[in-house]
């Protein structure tokens, strides 16, 4: 449900301000608050984003864009994604299937990241 | 010539002695990376696309490009800008940094197409003072702010929680805690996370750790920014370290993908201490480091006096350089989060002249260490500046009108913050069932100065409590529900109150912080507009009185209410004009206008009686007469102790006034040109009293007595006392009544 109130919003394209009400003191007593309510929303990071392109800056602009795209993934596997791109951690063909993996999932910058790990570490021998 | 002399001289015996002497020095040695701002091997700045890539960089052919070099090539430089500004004058771009008519704006475009070298080269061009003014106008965020390391040896919650809130009280906007147990860390992260809400809501907080473990932490919510992510400017290093620049880019966009604001730490020296500096300078490896920061999109560089700031500090103009890779983060758009964070000297004077530049030019944040703990808690390593300096750095921030972030705190509002604190991290821990620690404990907390005042626990306490928070994977929502359930509602509002703003993201733009009524300031938010005088940064007349109102500050009326008659106080009655004396062997003492009728106390501690009463045993001992008289008319020494010269039968006299200050005079001599002065009051003892009767009374009889020699001071004589001499003399000045008579006083004694 809450996926889907998320993409509802992102459509509209109205300015992105988050359902933070949800999160109170009495919804933790009560139980009924869960990590989930304070995970953030993927188009208030796509938002703060064009923000930092406006200003100047594409490169926090791309993290805050590749941000988005990780927010969506589960904790495990976001640290497994960072765990894989470590030093000498990967094969080449590991990194390729990620790649190929983020890519299918539409995490298409996260991808793009990892091939051009993949690259380097083949030409530094960073590979595992 | 003789061999050398056996006897050491005096003054180098004294200087082997001085503290800036257990500081290491380095000769300059390219070989080994120890050069600061440039190295023969630096390469020649160097830039060249083709179809839009970058096919050489800094003097590296694509086809040598090592990961670092790659990583720059493909996200860090604006190839838009590229040719204008590698073609730009390296003086003429230095003057142009430096000169606040020149917008900020302009040298931030430019500068995203220069390469490392071209960037290093142009910093150390600047002069000191011209780096501070560079630093003045391009630092990110108009506000200046401060961040505190809270730590202790025992990793022991309540204190962590207590000093948290005692960092916050103090106004330190982001607090970093790390351990020196690694599987403590999610207890640490909880009682910070607890702490830094006491009181006032949104400052930040972080545990810095191992990065995996940090970042799983963050995840859950239990930390809210991230600032240990090592960056390093050779491959070598980076690959040491266990990460590569894709490997530490993705994590800036894990922490970004979990609402945590993030910088880098870098820092030069760190390559040297690894033994692969590959020849280069510190500020060229820096510059490097910069550069992939901002290539990874981070919003931040804590820099400029890191761990390796020693090491920076041990060659020619190495604290020129620290300060220099501030300002390099600056000029990439980035936050500064400005070092000071190592104790960079043994020096007090040293390591001193090393943050006050940056103090006084402002910074995001002007430490990104301040030890807000004593110096054997801070588990990092000790600071620059520490919570035995608190008060040393609340003075600076007064004596230059400079905002550093913090504010005096009264003990009252300490003890109550500590204990507010103690006993919400007590009670989550009961609640959560992680440790129990019981009401005795929470009072030791509060009345602690470090974790060597408490009382020994069971030492796998933290570490249980730990596992178990890592165990059941507790998280924010957990803490906030905890603190709400056993009554600690203000808490558990604030931290959910800062959990909704984090959702908005307003914070992971550059430079962010919370204000205390959590508002954003940020590079978005409140740009700093410095374009010189009159513009940029001003304190506002509320955040100046906090700057003012150091506690040890005193009105002259604090400084003289113990200007009152004691028991048995000094009684002289007036009885008329004051005659001219007749008996050769009378000295008159001339007192001043406010002497036992405002001033009761001399800056020596010494009542005023007795300092009379030492005066006129020391004339009876050598057979002389006493008079007292006042004169009302003056509060100048010498106008006193002459006119009272002239009174005396012998034409000597002592000129004595309430504060102490005495001097023999004798009628024929000008008013300036005393016989002996006792200048320094506070140094004055009774037998110096005494000593000066018996001179006093050996001038009367025609001797020449030998002076008393006080035998010298090292106090800062002037320092410690010219608020109360100055409080003194006011009241000297309001009982002078100009143009009066001397007036005989009768001492009446019991």
């Amino acid at each position: 449900m809450r996926a889907r109130r998320r993409a509802g919003r992102a459509a509209l394209g109205a300015a992105v301000t988050p359902d933070g009400d949800t999160v109170t003191v009495a919804a933790a007593v009560d139980g009924t608050l869960t990590l989930d309510d304070v995970r953030m929303d993927p188009a208030v990071l796509r938002h703060q984003g064009e923000v930092a392109q406006r200003h100047g800056n594409p490169q926090l602009a791309e993290n805050l864009f590749r941000a988005a795209e990780l927010a969506v993934l589960e904790d495990a596997r976001v640290l497994a994604l960072y765990e894989s791109l470590r030093p000498h951690r990967s094969t080449g063909e590991e990194l390729d299937r990620l790649a190929a993996g983020l890519r299918a999932d539409g995490a298409t910058r996260c991808a793009a990241l990892v091939e051009s790990a993949a690259t380097w570490y083949r030409r530094r021998g960073l590979l595992r | 010539m003789t061999g050398p002399s056996p006897r050491v001289l005096g003054r180098l015996r004294v200087l082997d002695g001085r503290p800036v002497n257990l500081d290491g020095f380095s000769v300059p040695d390219a070989e080994n990376g120890l050069v600061a701002l440039a190295s023969p091997d630096d390469p020649e700045p160097s830039l060249v696309v083709r179809d839009g890539r970058v096919v050489e960089l800094d003097g590296v052919p694509e086809a040598d490009f090592d990961v670092l070099d790659a990583f720059l090539a493909e996200y860090g430089l604006d190839l838009a800008v590229a040719d204008e500004a590698m073609a730009v004058d390296d003086v003429e771009f230095a003057r142009r940094t430096c000169d606040f008519t020149v917008p900020r704006d302009e040298i931030v475009r430019l500068v995203a197409g220069m390469t490392p070298a071209k960037l290093a080269r142009i910093v150390a061009l600047m002069t000191p003072v011209e780096l501070q003014l560079a630093v003045a106008k391009m630092r990110v965020r108009r506000t200046p702010s401060i961040q505190a390391h809270v730590t202790n040896q025992l990793d022991d919650p309540l204190l962590l929680a207590a000093d948290a809130a005692s960092a916050v009280a103090y106004g330190f906007r982001e607090v970093e805690t790390t351990v020196p147990v690694l599987a403590d860390a999610p207890s640490n992260a909880v009682a910070v996370l607890i702490g830094s809400q006491v009181g006032v809501p949104g400052a930040l907080a972080q545990c810095s750790i191992e990065e995996a473990l940090e970042l799983r932490l963050g995840l859950r919510g239990l930390t809210t920014y991230a600032e240990t992510v090592s960056i390093y400017g050779t491959e070598q290093v980076f690959v040491d370290g266990d990460d590569t620049p894709f490997s530490k880019a993705l994590l800036t966009s894990a922490y970004a993908s979990r609402g945590l604001k993030m910088r880098v730490t870098s820092g030069a020296g760190s390559e040297v201490l690894m033994g692969a500096a590959e020849r280069r300078s510190m500020l060229f490896l820096e510059s490097r480091c910069v550069l992939l920061a901002r290539a990874m999109g981070s919003q931040g560089v804590q820099n400029g006096g890191i761990d390796g700031a020693a090491i920076v500090a041990s060659v020619p103009e190495g604290m020129k350089e620290l300060l220099a890779e501030n300002l390099m983060v600056m000029m990439r758009d980035l936050e500064s989060c400005s070092g000071n964070d190592t104790l960079v000297s043994e020096s007090d004077i040293r390591r001193a002249a090393h943050t006050v530049p940056l103090f006084l030019a402002g910074s995001d944040y002007i430490f990104s260490g301040y030890g807000s703990i004593p110096r054997y808690d801070n588990t990092f390593a000790i600071s620059n500046f520490n919570s035995e300096d608190i008060d040393d750095y609340l003075v600076l921030q007064r004596d230059w009108g400079v905002d550093g972030g913090l504010r005096s705190v009264s003990a009252a509002h300490l003890e109550q913050v500590r204990r507010r604190a103690a006993r919400a991290a007590q009670a989550v821990y009961r609640d959560l069932g992680l440790a129990d620690y019981d009401d005795s404990r929470v009072e030791d907390v509060v009345f602690a100065n470090g974790s060597r005042d408490l009382p020994p626990v069971h030492p796998m306490l933290v570490a249980e409590a730990a596992r178990a928070i890592e165990a059941r994977r507790l998280s924010v929502v957990d803490v906030i529900a905890s603190l709400g359930r056993t009554g600690f509602t203000e808490e558990a509002e604030h931290i959910a109150a800062l959990t909704r703003c984090r959702l908005t993201g307003d914070h992971l733009q550059t430079a962010a912080i919370y204000t205390e009524d959590l508002t954003v300031l940020s590079k978005i938010t409140d740009p700093n507009d410095y374009r010189g005088p009159g513009t940029g940064y001003r304190m506002s007349e509320s955040r100046r009185a906090e700057v003012d109102g150091i506690r040890t500050a005193r009105t002259i009326a604090q400084l003289t209410a113990d200007q009152v008659p004691g028991p048995g106080a000094v009684d002289l009655v007036e009885v008329g004009a004051a005659d001219t004396g007749h008996d050769p062997r009378e000295v008159v003492v001339g007192v001043s206008p406010a002497f036992a009728r405002t001033v009761w106390l001399a800056m020596s501690g010494l009542t005023i009686g007795e300092v009379l009463r030492q005066i006129s045993a020391g004339l009876e001992e050598e057979s002389c007469l006493l008079r007292i008289v006042r004169v009302p008319a003056t509060i100048d020494l010498g106008m006193i102790g002459l006119t009272a010269a002239r009174l005396a039968g012998s034409g000597v006299s002592i000129g004595l006034q309430g504060k102490g200050t005495a001097l023999i005079h004798r009628r024929d001599l000008a008013p300036l040109a005393n016989l002996e002065l006792f200048s320094v009051a506070p140094l004055a003892t009774a037998r110096m009293y005494r000593l000066m009767g018996q001179n006093a009374a050996r001038h009367a009889k025609g001797m020449r007595p030998v002076p008393i020699l006080s035998g010298g001071t090292e106090q800062a004589i002037t320092a410690r006392y010219h608020a109360r001499s100055v409080a003194l003399t006011t009241l000297e000045r309001r009982a002078c009544e100009p143009g009066a008579a001397p007036v005989e006083l009768r001492w009446v004694r019991p």
